[in-house]
């Protein structure tokens, strides 16, 4: 900081502008644009140059402009971490360019080699912009404001007058009301220095560094998380142990241990539903109601688990996903005996519950020569069936109104033992015979709940004994989202005081002029314009001034307004 | 709920729909009052910003004027007067008169149209008021009662700002006629009937976080709308300075806008203030999704576009902090990081359906 006091007249001078720019120095430490090649020689001073450009503010725009271009893909292009299906799909509608979009990772862009260097580039940026900011305002905090400049005029508020009070008395005057309203202030010779508002830097630093701990938060989060499925009848339960889940996934530092042991056993499921209206069908309820254990032998609680309104167990959380039916299904063999009985959970495919499954048959069944044969069934089921002639086995409603379920029959073997994984909701049949009708044809039956479907051939009766519920859970472990949300507000509280906060200068002269009174001229200058600022200085002056009020009467060269009558 | 509830509550969403169109009647009424109010405006013969951009410069920079008032023989002296000054490299231009011009006619008119739009308002909140009551819950559920309650809030803050005596009336115009184009697709291709909520949106998140959303969404357009007239109006003052004339429309139009700094100053102002309440949003979002769905963050399309628009409004406001993005630069970024706001509104919701549908969209 250089000061040129003996800079004498004009205006225009170029050093006039240095002596602003040292009063506005340091009022925020926003690192300087630097826009010189590498200095010093060879490697290092590569290296430093690259790493001035990466912590520089324009580099640091530069990625954060790319970073939200980079996330833009994501949304068009189905993601397989999202919904892997519809990538599935995606690819089969655009089979040209699944090539290129493979190449790009288009279908894991938030975890693609080019976005995580967008995002890790910046907070590499961010650290090297933090560290030194913060020493700078550690500097800042215990530093004093710069002098006055030498022309208060130039600054973006002004404020003068004349009093009768002497220099020493104005001054004093003037830093006890500074220092009053919480400036900052500093006596130089003739004028006194105040600065306010350093909350502004602290809060953007507290912004910055929050954005580190967020993004720590998430990596932690992702590295430890685990979250599995299930599908729960009713009046069944679920103790939580890897075994006992339909599917499963976790972050690579997840161990089976993380787990914490709680079970419970699903006793109701309610839902309710639109019942009139444009949007008729549409769910307006579910709850889940379950007892609930805490530990391997903790007490039975009731609890109730709603979609919004998970049930958190220390560091899981056990979430409400989806529900359906379970036709409850019997089967008896040729000599009269109740071989199966079971409900048997049916996949949901539109709004209005309309479901399909496999009703699996694998032991027990011999048939009328006593040959042992495994059976199965394609079943479609609708809660509430459009009515006879209607057609088609398509839901008009999600409730139970008018259940009906369909069963195709077969028998041969259901593949269940060749050791490959079976979709439980689908039926193989490539070692199946089908059952024929009079005409030769599939035998298929619809049935109403009590109804009984007799198998071709005296082969057995099927029973459709009565619908079940099922719902399915979601049960998630998401360390550090504790941390994420603390960051979180951290960054809002940060962000409030750097954006709200105004960081800025007063400088207050008084001298004696040729005629013995004192003139008094006021500046302010902030970090930006602010129509603050010159409020600000008004209240300050009009404070002043009634301390050292206009000297009456004086011969002045410049306007004089209002001296009317 | 009983028969004859539903009844009154079926009359109560047939009374918010009357109220809408009435709101868009009168609304069309303050589109006209406007209208007339530049027509009549046009006709003042101003050329200040020219005077100021070409003329000789004032004695601004000249020694301190010492102000006194006195009454009488006695000098009774009122407080000083601050002399502000504009920093180094922006241009000194005098903000225009507004769309009135200084025309008495125009002013009246202007009036006139900041009283229809107020009594707008005022019917629009009450259709916004009865939807609410006629479902019982927070009149948030779908695209039409969101942009319902989006144009509600910019005019709200339009008139709270002109209340509170800022330059702000160079909006009218724009601003009334971009509230009845939402008003109008709202009522004709966004229009659901006023119904109970899907079990994902029964959360007391609905309020803090859709609330917020369409605050910040009808603020940010606010400040949209003078980024772009500041685009506008740069040109304008650009061309003066460097000695051309622009077109005589250009110039009655552009001459009678705020100066360029000062609507930059405003949007930026604008843009900053919200910021943190969008980051809040996001924040509260986040949480309400981790509720509902088992995880704060899943790159839904709704939340990467969130994303996106609080990424860009970040480099927004980086770009001002940093020397050579100021201006127009900036500006461009501010109006990418709106559209980036919009798209998500329209495009997300109807285009790209994640986890975000709403009951009839
Ligand atoms: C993760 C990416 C980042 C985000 C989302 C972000 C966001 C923001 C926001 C919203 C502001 C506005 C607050 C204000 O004006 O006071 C800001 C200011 C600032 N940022 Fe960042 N920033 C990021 C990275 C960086 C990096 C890498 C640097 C350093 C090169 C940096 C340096 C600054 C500085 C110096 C300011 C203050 C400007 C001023 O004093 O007005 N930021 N940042």
């Amino acid at each position: 900081m250089s000061t040129t006091d003996r800079t004498s007249t004009e205006a225009s001078n170029p050093s006039e502008d240095s002596a602003e720019a040292a009063a506005g120095a340091q009022l925020s430490t926003a690192p300087a644009e630097d826009g010189g090649g590498p200095v010093g020689i060879g490697v290092i001073g590569w290296i430093r140059w690259f790493w001035r450009q990466l912590t520089s503010m324009r580099v640091a725009l530069i990625l954060l402009f790319l970073l939200s271009l980079g996330s833009i893909p994501g949304s068009l292009v189905p993601q397989n971490q999202v919904d892997a299906m519809k990538v599935a799909q995606w690819k089969k509608d655009h089979s040209f360019w699944v090539p290129l979009a493979e190449k790009l990772q288009l279908f894991d862009v938030y975890s693609s080699v080019w976005f995580s260097a967008i995002y890790l580039l910046l907070f590499i940026s961010l650290i090297g912009c933090i560290v030194p900011r913060t020493w700078q305002f550690v500097g800042q905090l215990t530093g004093r404001p710069p002098g006055a400049p030498r022309r208060l005029d130039r600054l973006p508020a002004y404020a003068t007058w004349r009093t009768e009070k002497s220099p020493d008395e104005v001054l004093a005057q003037a830093k006890t009301l500074l220092a009053g309203r919480r400036f900052r202030t500093e006596a130089g010779t003739g004028s006194v220095a105040a600065e306010k508002g350093y909350l502004r830097e602290a809060g953007n630093l507290v912004f910055h560094i929050a954005l580190i701990v967020m993004l720590v938060a998430f990596a932690w989060g992702q590295l430890f998380k685990s979250e599995g499925g299930k599908l729960v009848l009713r009046g069944k339960g679920f103790a939580n142990t890897l075994t006992q889940y339909d599917d499963f996934k976790y972050g690579s530092l997840f161990s089976p241990e993380d787990l914490s042991p709680f079970s419970f056993t699903l006793d109701k499921f309610d839902a309710t539903y639109e019942e009139s209206g444009p949007q008729k069908g549409t769910a307006r309820d579910f709850t889940a109601h379950v007892t609930f254990r805490d530990g391997v032998d903790g007490a039975p609680q009731k609890r109730e688990i709603q979609v919004n309104k998970p049930l958190e167990v220390d560091g899981a959380k056990v979430y409400l996903l989806g529900h359906g039916y379970a036709p409850v299904i019997s089967v008896t063999d040729p000599t009269g005996k109740v071989i199966y009985k079971d409900a048997v959970p049916m996949l949901p495919f539109d709004a209005n519950l309309s479901s399909s499954g496999a009703v699996k048959v694998p032991d027990g069944y011999s048939d009328k020569d006593g040959k042992k044969e495994q059976l199965g069934f394609n079943a479609m089921f609708v809660p509430t069936f459009a009515g006879e002639g209607k057609g088609t086995m398509l839901s008009q409603f999600p409730d139970l109104k008018y259940p009906v379920l369909a069963l195709s029959a077969y028998h041969g073997s259901l593949g269940v033992d060749s050791g490959l994984p079976q979709n439980v909701y689908q039926l193989n049949t490539s070692k199946m015979q089908e059952f024929k009708d009079a005409d030769g044809q599939l035998f298929k039956k619809r049935l109403l709940p009590g109804e009984t479907m007799e198998l071709p051939n005296g082969a057995g009766v099927v029973k459709f004994e009565g619908i079940e519920r099922w719902a399915t859970f979601t049960i998630t472990r998401q360390p550090g989202s504790g941390l994420a949300l603390a960051g979180a507000i951290a960054a809002i509280g940060g962000l409030a005081g750097s954006l709200f906060i105004q960081r800025r200068r007063v400088w207050v002269r008084a001298v004696a002029g040729q005629d013995g009174v004192t003139v008094v001229e006021m500046a302010g200058l902030g970090r930006s314009e602010s129509a603050r600022l010159p409020e600000e200085l008004g209240q300050l002056a009009a404070a002043l001034h009634e301390q050292a009020p206009t000297a009456p009467d004086q011969p002045v060269k410049e306007t004089v307004e209002g001296e009317r009558g | 709920m009983t028969p004859l509830a539903a009844e009154v509550n079926e009359n109560l969403a047939q009374i918010s729909n009357y109220l809408v169109y009435s709101s868009m009647a009168v609304y069309t009424l303050a589109f006209l009052a406007h209208i007339a109010e530049w027509i009549f405006g046009s006709r003042s013969k101003v050329g200040r910003t020219a005077a100021a951009l070409t003329g000789t410069k004032a004695a601004a920079a000249g020694a301190p004027a010492v102000q006194v008032r006195g009454k009488g023989g006695t000098a009774v002296l009122d407080k000083p007067k601050v002399v502000t000054r504009s920093t180094n490299g922006t241009r000194d231009v005098p903000d225009g008169p507004g769309a009135a011009g200084g025309t008495v006619n125009g002013d009246l008119y202007g009036r006139i149209a900041i009283s229809l739009t107020t009594l707008a308002f005022v019917i629009e909140a009450a259709g916004v008021v009865s939807r609410a009551t006629s479902v019982q819950r927070a009149p948030w559920g779908n695209m039409y009662e969101f942009s319902l309650t989006f144009s509600t809030v910019a005019v709200g803050a339009y008139l709270i700002l002109l209340a509170l005596k800022k330059n702000v009336r160079w909006m009218g115009l724009i601003l009334v006629t971009t509230v009845l184009l939402d008003l109008g697709i709202a009522t004709t291709w966004l229009y659901t009937a006023s119904d109970q909520l899907v079990p994902a949106l029964h959360s007391y998140w609905l309020w803090i976080h859709v609330s917020t959303a369409i605050i910040c969404g009808a603020v940010f357009y606010i400040g949209a709308s003078g980024t772009l007239l500041y685009l506008f109006r740069d040109s304008y003052e650009t061309k003066l300075a460097s000695g051309g004339t622009p077109g005589r429309f250009a110039t009655s139009v552009m001459e009678r806008l705020p100066s360029a700094a000062t609507l930059d100053k405003f949007s930026y102002r604008i843009n900053a203030a919200f910021f943190p309440l969008w980051t809040f949003t996001i924040v509260a979002g986040a949480i309400w999704a981790g509720d509902a769905w088992g995880r704060y963050w899943g790159w839904d399309p709704k939340e990467v576009w969130s994303f996106v628009t609080w990424v860009a409004y970040a480099t927004y406001l980086h770009a001002r902090a940093t020397a050579g993005w100021k201006g127009r630069k900036a500006a461009y970024l501010a109006l990418f990081a709106f559209a980036c706001w919009i798209w998500n509104y329209y495009g997300v919701n109807i285009l790209l359906n994640g986890k975000h549908s709403y009951a009839g969209v």
